[in-house]
């Protein structure tokens, strides 16, 4: 059929009862923009749901999360009493007596010890171990009065910030009337106020929300993906320029490809198996540390950086191989000089590509323990540690009201550090990318 | 990059198993620079050339032509043994060059590519600066150990390659940002840069103007009293210009050779004369 009307196009110059060309082209243009329409309408309300999509998950994330960053103190005059500080062992002293006795001052009418615990609920416990620092740091204070900004408790931060409300039945309130009335008391002598909540930027893990901090996940993870990047990136670079530019094509080499294709679509919660397996059981190295888990985070990666990379080598053009090979140069000259320069960008993308997905992978690392409950912020590879997205997924299972909003905070700060990567290989493309 | 030659190579060159044709004309000159005999090449286990013997005399243009695909590209690039970058390709038979066969197991590519150079079909500049194009290879091959023995082969490589004037105020500029013609001329000179003692060139105006055309063939011209020059061509009218040997291939067999003024003026066979006038191909 379409070849006989093409003979009637070929031999169009004779009979009046033959189609001219652009009266079949004409009748068809009009279905044929009809389907461009509706493809870019479709491409576009794509576009508009996945930016809703984003919106709403930015939105909802900002609006639990910022209130975290923000953090309800309370101003207690506390009296260093010369009776109470060892002026030669300062640190031994009994710093929550302290706070306590000024406390008290604060309110006198409470005497009996229900009443009094309901009291001391209000203030956080890390209020004694600031005390103990400024002592620590400043002896010449023993014997004065100093005025200091100690953080409030949990509850009395979630009252401030308007998540417990007042208008709640009070047995199912966290706090109690009487609570609530001194609250209003520091208010009203304004000992009471929200500050940016430094503890948060500064502090490990805590049971204490007031006391709990995102840093010592920050530091875990930055230990985790240096050890993953400084494996990863070497290796997976070496492995593809190996087999893109020098293995030979034969069974073996094709089936160390498939595996690699194959290697990256394993669920990573495998890899944190087999790190189980080989790096803890086999060779013995301190669980939940940054080290066995940037080990683990390379075998998740290392697939992803070949992939990337070898796509990267595929797309110099064989004219610059064949140009470097013809003036003589060595494979490996070739190599170095021509061939990684150009397929640096692609290599480098690919990289941050996987250590963005490696920043965010929680699973493997659960098997290897890093989802212990760590205070301590580490100081090294094999100091225990938790990382970013295990400590959310930590705060995430808490109880506590306050969590939740540190929840979302820390998801902040783990999004800020993704675009941070990624604008970093953004930067990166566009300042080794060349032309030819 | 294998897989792309290959795949290219594959479609453009393959033939039907047969008998190879007898080469009409004198292969033979005095004193040759290279020498070829009995060359078979396959791709895999097609065969692509049949038979090939020629010799390459010193300081002479030897122009080779042929319809496409019949494999004067792959027998161009056996001379420098270019061809063993394609998976696949297996050559046979001798080419000797100064004596020594260049496929012998103790050759190394490497010094044969330094003494044999190339240029290709599509101007293929480093993207880097012109300076490092041309300089790079006599760096790498240890011609220019101070930046001053870089600077005159530079300056030499391009005053031979006819650049010289139109690039020396710009030497840290990219080769790629060249025209056309320029960047051919650029690759002509970082081949000329390491003294090359045969240059092959392979169709090195098939994407050029007239007038870059013109260039490039007078600079082959003065070429010639350095160096040997072998050129595969689809223009007939480049071929009886610049060559003073011409070789007729067809269908993997070189069908022809004679000095250029024979080839053109009185060919032997019919094939050749049909394809020099036009008739075929």
């Amino acid at each position: 059929m379409s070849s006989s009307k093409n003979k009637s196009i070929a031999g169009a110059s004779g009979s009046s009862r033959r189609e001219r060309t652009i009266d079949i082209v004409n009748r068809r243009l009009a279905k044929r923009y009809r389907i461009e329409k509706r493809f870019r309408f479709y491409g576009l309300c794509s576009i508009i749901v996945s930016m809703v999509f984003l919106a709403v998950l930015l939105t909802s994330i900002v609006s639990n999360g910022y209130s975290a960053f923000f953090q309800t103190y309370v101003r207690l005059d506390i009296t260093l009493d010369s009776a109470m500080l060892d002026r030669e062992n300062p640190g031994k002293s009994n710093f929550q007596a302290i706070i306590k006795q000024s406390i008290n001052k604060l309110y006198p009418e409470v005497e009996d010890r229900k009443s009094k615990r309901e009291l001391y609920a209000l203030f956080s416990s890390g209020a004694a171990f600031q005390l103990r620092d400024l002592v620590m740091r400043h002896p010449d204070l023993i014997g004065t009065t100093v005025s200091l900004w100690v953080p409030a408790d949990d509850d009395v931060d979630m009252l401030m910030k308007g998540y417990i409300k007042r208008s709640v039945a009070e047995n199912e309130r966290r706090l109690s009337d009487r609570q609530l009335g001194w609250i209003d008391r520091l208010a009203d002598q304004d000992r009471i106020e929200k500050r940016f909540n430094v503890t948060f930027f500064t502090a490990g893990d805590s049971r204490e929300p007031e006391l709990a901090g995102i840093w010592g996940a920050v530091k875990g993870s930055f230990f985790t993906l240096l050890v993953t990047l400084v494996l990863s990136f070497p290796i997976g670079l070496a492995a593809a320029v190996y087999l893109e530019e020098f293995a030979p094509k034969n069974l073996a080499t094709d089936f160390i490809e498939v595996n690699i294709n194959n290697l990256a679509a394993v669920p990573s919660i495998v890899f944190g198996l087999l790190g189980l397996a080989v790096f803890l059981n086999f060779f013995g190295m301190p669980r939940s540390t940054p080290l066995v888990g940037g080990l683990v985070l390379m075998l998740m990666t290392l697939p992803t950086i070949i992939i990337a990379s070898r796509a990267a080598l595929k797309a110099v053009p064989p004219s610059i191989r064949e140009a470097a090979l013809g003036v003589g140069s060595s494979k490996m000259q070739m190599v170095s000089s021509h061939v990684l320069p150009l397929a640096l960008p692609g290599m480098l993308t690919g990289t941050i590509i996987g250590m963005a997905q490696a920043l965010g992978e929680t699973a493997p690392l659960l098997m290897i323990g890093m989802v212990a409950f760590i205070v301590d912020i580490p100081g090294g590879f094999t100091d225990p540690a938790a990382v970013m997205p295990v400590q959310i997924y930590l705060w995430a299972d808490s109880p506590e009201r306050a969590f939740l909003e540190r929840t979302s905070a820390a998801i902040l700060v783990l999004l800020a550090f993704l675009v941070l990567m990624n604008a970093a290989a953004v930067i990166m493309r566009k300042r080794f990318e060349k032309r030819w | 990059m294998q897989e792309v030659l290959k795949k290219k190579s594959l479609e453009k060159r393959v033939l039907a198993p047969r008998e190879s044709r007898k080469t009409i004309g004198n292969i033979n000159v005095q004193n040759p620079r290279m020498v070829c005999r009995n060359v078979d090449v396959y791709y895999d286990d097609k065969q692509a050339i049949r038979k090939v013997s020629i010799d390459i005399g010193r300081n002479e243009v030897l122009a080779m032509i042929g319809p496409s695909g019949c494999g004067k590209s792959t027998f161009l690039r056996c001379l420098n043994r270019m061809n063993d970058t394609i998976d696949g390709c297996r050559v046979t038979g001798k080419i000797l060059f100064d004596g020594k066969d260049i496929y012998d197991s103790s050759v190394d590519v490497v010094p044969l590519r330094a003494q044999i150079g190339m240029v290709f079909q599509k101007p293929n500049p480093f993207p880097k600066s012109i300076y490092e194009n041309v300089s790079w290879a006599p760096k790498i091959h240890g011609l220019a150990e101070s930046k001053a023995e870089a600077d005159e082969i530079v300056e030499s490589s391009l005053h031979k390659a006819g650049l010289w004037d139109e690039v020396k105020d710009r030497l840290d500029q990219p080769g790629t940002g060249l025209s056309g013609g320029q960047q051919q001329r650029l690759c002509i000179a970082r081949a000329i840069a390491v003294s090359p003692e045969v240059i092959l060139m392979d169709e090195p105006c098939s994407a050029l103007d007239p007038i870059a055309t013109a260039k490039i063939e007078d600079l082959i011209d003065e070429l010639r009293e350095q160096y040997t020059i072998v050129i595969v061509t689809h223009s007939m009218q480049q071929a009886s210009r610049v060559s003073q040997r011409t070789a007729f291939f067809h269908l993997g067999d070189l069908i022809e050779v004679g000095s250029t003024d024979t080839i053109f003026t009185k060919p032997s066979h019919q094939l050749t004369e049909d394809y020099i006038t036009g008739r075929y191909g």
